[in-house]
Formats: C-alpha cells, structure tokens, sequence
C-alpha cells in the first residue's frame, strides 16, 4: 500500500511533464490537423536553454533559487516559444495548402534539424545540472521500511502544471483568443470569414505550445538532473502517445492522457520491470484505440455537422 | 448617379486549373438587395467567396466602396464591414449559440457589442431562448438564423447571403426572407443574396443575375426576371 502511494506520487510527477508536452501535439493536431513531430524537440531545447540560463545565472552569482527558478522560467519560455514560432514559419506555412503529407515530413526534418543543431552546439554527451532543489517531506511513515515520500521537486512539477493547466483552460475557454483558437480548430475557413487572422493564431498556438514544453523541460532538467540533445525523442513520443490516449484534439484529454501514461509507466517499472516500461504504456494505447478509436476524452466524429 | 457599394468587373476564378467563375460582371448599388439565381454548380458560392478572397480573383478587379480588394487577404477583406452566411451555414459546432453570436463581432472592436446583441436578439427571438445551447445541436434553421445573425454583429455594410433557405421547411423560409426584408426596408443593409430557389429570391430582390456555368447569362430587375420566359422554365415550372 505504501509502495502503491509513492508510486502513484512519482507517477503524477513524470505525467505531468508528458501532459504539459502533451498540450503541444493536441492544440497543434486540433487546429492544422497535423502531427508536429518537432514538438519533442522543442521541449529538448527548452531544457537546454533552461540549463544554460541556470549556469550563466551561478556564474554570475545569482544562487538563491526561487530567483533563479524564475529568471529561467521567464527566458527559457520566452526563447523556446520563439524556437516553436519559427519552426511553423519556416517549415510549415509555406506548405499549407499542399498535400496532406508535406509537413508531416517537414516536421520530421525539423525534428532532425533541431537534434542535430544542439548536438553541434552543445556536444553529444549527457549534460548535468547539480541538484537546486532537494528535500524530501514524509507524508506517512510505518516503521522502519515503509514511508512515502514527496520531494520538493515533485511538489514544484505537480503544482506548476496544475497552475498552468488552469491558466491554460481559463485562456482557452474565456478570452477572445482562446475563442479565436477553438474556432480556427472548428472551422478555420469560416474564422477567417469572420476576420480572425488564422496565420496569427495558428503562429500564437505554436508559441504557447512551445512555452508550455519548454516548462515541460525545465521540469525533467531539475528532476533527473540529467539531459541530452535526444531526450526530445522519447519524451515526444510519450507525449504524442498521450494525446493520442487522451483524445487527440482534446485539452483535458491531453491532460488525462499525459497522467495515465506517467502512472503506467511508473507502476510498471514499479512492479514488473522497467526494460518493458515502454511496452507497456503504448500497450495500453494500441487497447484503448481498440476499444475506443477516438481516445477517452475524443469527440466522435458525429457531431461534426 | 450614385457609386456602387461593390463592383465585380470581369472576375474570373480558377479550383486548379479549372475555371469557377469566367468573366463575371456585378454591381451591387447602396441600399439595394441583389440576388443571384443558377443551378448547382453554376458558381454562385463561388463568386461570394471570391468577393471574400478565398479563392482570390485570377483576372478582374472587386472594387468595394472605391477601394480594390482583389489581392486582400480575407480577414482584412471581412474588417471592412463585409460579411458572409455562407454556404452550409458553417456555425462553430461546439461553441454555444451566444459564442457564436460573440465570434461574429470580432470584427466590430468599435462596435457595442450589447446592443449589437440586443438587435439580434430581437431579429431572431428564437437565439436568445437557445444562446446557452451548442450550435452543433440546431436545427437547421435555427442554425441559418444563426449564420445569419452572427454575420451582423459585425456591423456589415454589405451581407452576403448564400442559400439561406436550402433545406428548410416552407414557414421557417418565409421568416428568414421576412427578416432579411425587414432589415434591408428598415436599417438600409445591402444585400447580395444566393439562392437556387428563384421564386422567392426574385421577387424580393431589386435585381437579379442568372448564372449559368460561371458566366452570367441575363440579368434586369426582379421582376422583369420573374416574367422572363427562359428564366421561368429554367428555373420557376417545377420548382415550388
Ligand atoms: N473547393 C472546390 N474545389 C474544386 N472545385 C470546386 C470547389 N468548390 C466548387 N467547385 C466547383 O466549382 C464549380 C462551381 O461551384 P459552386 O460555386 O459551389 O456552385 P454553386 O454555388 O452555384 O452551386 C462546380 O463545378 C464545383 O464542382
Ligand atoms: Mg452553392
């Protein structure tokens, strides 16, 4: 029961940073009905900014770390948002309007590109960050063995994706961009009909993306402390997985999604082995889409009038 | 002799390489309602989405209030107070009704959106009783009420109709064309209508084109159409 708890604590933690990337594929695939295989490594980048923010910030001597925590939040979102705005600029508006298959595998050659241009930058090695944020608090604790335990890493990760997600919905839902976003998914033809500048939105849609994986890899730098040019790859598609898993095109799905696949994982390493971790979260994809093609939270196709 | 509000002066429009539109000359005067009658496939939604720059002309100009719009993109076309019901209608199936109405007032950042509201509401009663419901859910003409009061919150100079009556049961037909006389007679809207149902187009436009296979054959008032010959076994004999 103990070992349960702590593993669904650890579980919501590495959810919540696939949910986060998760955003990314769903808004992305809701409103240009592709899939922006970049979107990974969007996220490799933001957690390499955000580690060369941390080392500029301790070479120049700002060490306490709620400042520090802020200042890269603040310049890795906004560089990496750039990163994702650019991406759709360059390599996907110029072919919109072509066959359906153009920029899916213009995203795959911008996925490379992104990989090989950090790898050249910053070498191929791995890449630490000495620990920022320690401390363990024990939420519960049975004797000498049995404890559970949340870190204060997970609780930053569990609470700024949380607060995230809501600011996100609220956007979403009740402003007039968000409005301008749902519609351009809806219908982007009759958006433009009604005056929105759907190249804006859809070039805002990258941004925000990229800002919200680019916390999304801040996250995993504090938490495993550890990064290279291709964490982008499984990290994306984890997250693409969880979209999918969701409802892709679905917010909340994304969210869901991204949970779900960070506890199956987690347990699965937990309680059978950790080589077939991946098995076992794209397992449980390919038996929902069985059972439900549209994902969980996925709108069947019927509404659609 | 007063300018027209919108001119169409030799518009040809391609999908591909094949020609929608071939030459298509229209004026459309201040204050007149201006329809279009033709079989499907004649390029009538063609030719109102040409006006919106979605296809963009390949030759001739649109000239709206003196100014050429041919090469604009549609959004910057649509903030000059043109709006469109188009085909289809096209409502944001999962948005509710009143944020659809709130969509169609995108445009109108001068514009108060309450009385814009308001005015709506009182044109089509029926959308304040459902403005919480989603607009996949309509009807079909509710959501043609819809489409049609979403495209005046924006505040249009020019309306441009297509179809508003496919599809509907006779009594819900002769409100929407109730209402869309009612708001040419009493706020002096411009309107350009598409219609295949010909009867009632005719008799309540001022003028009227006949298109046929992108070009357009005859043209003269309302009723002068009506009374046309050819017009009458194309179009009206077995019709309704
Ligand atoms: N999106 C499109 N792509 C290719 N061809 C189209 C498209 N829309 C319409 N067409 C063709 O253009 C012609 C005119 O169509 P349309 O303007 O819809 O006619 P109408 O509104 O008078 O029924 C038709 O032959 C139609 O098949
Ligand atoms: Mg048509």
């Amino acid at each position: 029961m103990e070992y349960f708890l702590q593993q669904l604590i650890n579980g919501l933690a590495l959810g919540s940073i696939y949910g986060l990337v998760a955003i990314g594929y769903t808004m992305v695939y809701g409103i240009i009905g592709m899939i922006n295989f970049a979107h990974g490594d969007i996220f490799m980048v933001g957690a390499f900014i955000a580690l060369i923010a941390f080392l500029i910030l301790i070479a120049i001597g700002i060490t306490a770390v709620p400042l520090a925590l802020f200042l890269v939040l603040l310049i890795a979102m906004l560089l990496t948002s750039l990163y994702g705005w650019a991406v759709e600029r360059i390599a996907y508006r110029p072919l919109r309007g072509s066959f359906r298959l153009a920029p899916l595998i213009s995203a795959i050659g911008m996925s490379i590109v992104l990989q090989n241009y950090v790898q050249l930058a910053q070498g191929a090695r791995v890449k630490t960050l000495p620990p920022l944020i320690t401390g363990v608090h024990t939420l519960l604790d049975l004797g000498n063995r049995f404890v559970v335990q949340i870190s204060n890493i997970q609780i930053l990760i569990i609470v700024t994706t949380f607060a995230l997600m809501t600011g996100f919905s609220w956007l979403v839902s009740s402003t007039s961009l968000g409005r301008d976003m749902r519609a351009c998914e809806q219908d982007l033809k009759m958006a433009a009909l009604l005056g929105v500048d759907t190249n804006r939105t859809i070039s805002l849609t990258f941004l925000i993306g990229a800002a919200l994986a680019s916390v999304a890899g801040i996250m995993y730098l504090l938490y495993y402390g550890v990064i290279d040019f291709h964490i982008g790859f499984v990290a994306g598609v984890k997250a693409f997985t969880a979209a999918v898993l969701g409802g892709i095109g679905s917010l909340p799905g994304a969210m869901l999604g991204g949970l779900l696949i960070g506890l199956i994982e987690t347990y699965w390493s937990a309680y059978f082995s950790v080589q077939y971790k991946d098995v076992a979260a794209f397992s449980i994809l390919i038996i929902v889409l069985i059972f439900m093609p549209t994902g969980i939270l996925g709108r069947p196709e019927v509404e659609k009038v | 002799m007063t300018t027209p509000l919108l001119s169409i002066k030799g518009v040809s429009a391609f999908y591909g390489s094949i020609a929608a539109l071939k030459g298509i000359d229209v004026e459309v005067m201040p204050g007149e309602i201006v329809t279009i009658i033709g079989a499907n496939g004649a390029g009538k939604s063609t030719l109102m989405m040409t006006i919106c720059g979605n296809p963009q002309a390949r030759e001739g100009q649109v000239i709206f209030e003196g100014r050429d719009i041919t090469h604009m993109p549609t959004h910057e076309i649509m903030r000059l107070k043109i709006a469109q019901s188009p085909e289809g209608r096209r409502i944001f199936p999962r948005m509710t009704v009143y944020e659809n109405l709130q969509m169609g007032a995108a445009v109108a950042q001068d514009g108060d959106f309450k009385s814009d509201l308001a005015r709506v509401y009182s044109l089509f009663p029926l959308l304040e009783r459902r403005k919480g419901q989603r607009g996949g859910t309509l009807s079909g003409g509710e959501q043609q009420m819809l489409a049609i009061g979403r495209a005046l919150m924006s505040r249009p100079r020019l309306l441009l109709l297509d179809e508003p009556s496919l599809g509907l049961a006779p009594l819900i037909v002769r409100q929407i064309f109730s209402a869309i006389r009612e708001l040419n007679r009493k706020e002096k809207l411009t309107i350009f209508l598409v219609e295949q149902n010909a009867f009632h187009a005719l008799k309540l436009a001022h003028r009227g084109y006949v298109m046929v296979n992108g070009r357009i054959s005859m043209q003269g008032s309302g009723r002068e159409l009506l009374e046309r010959p050819e017009v009458r076994s194309a179009y009206l004999e077995g019709g309704r």
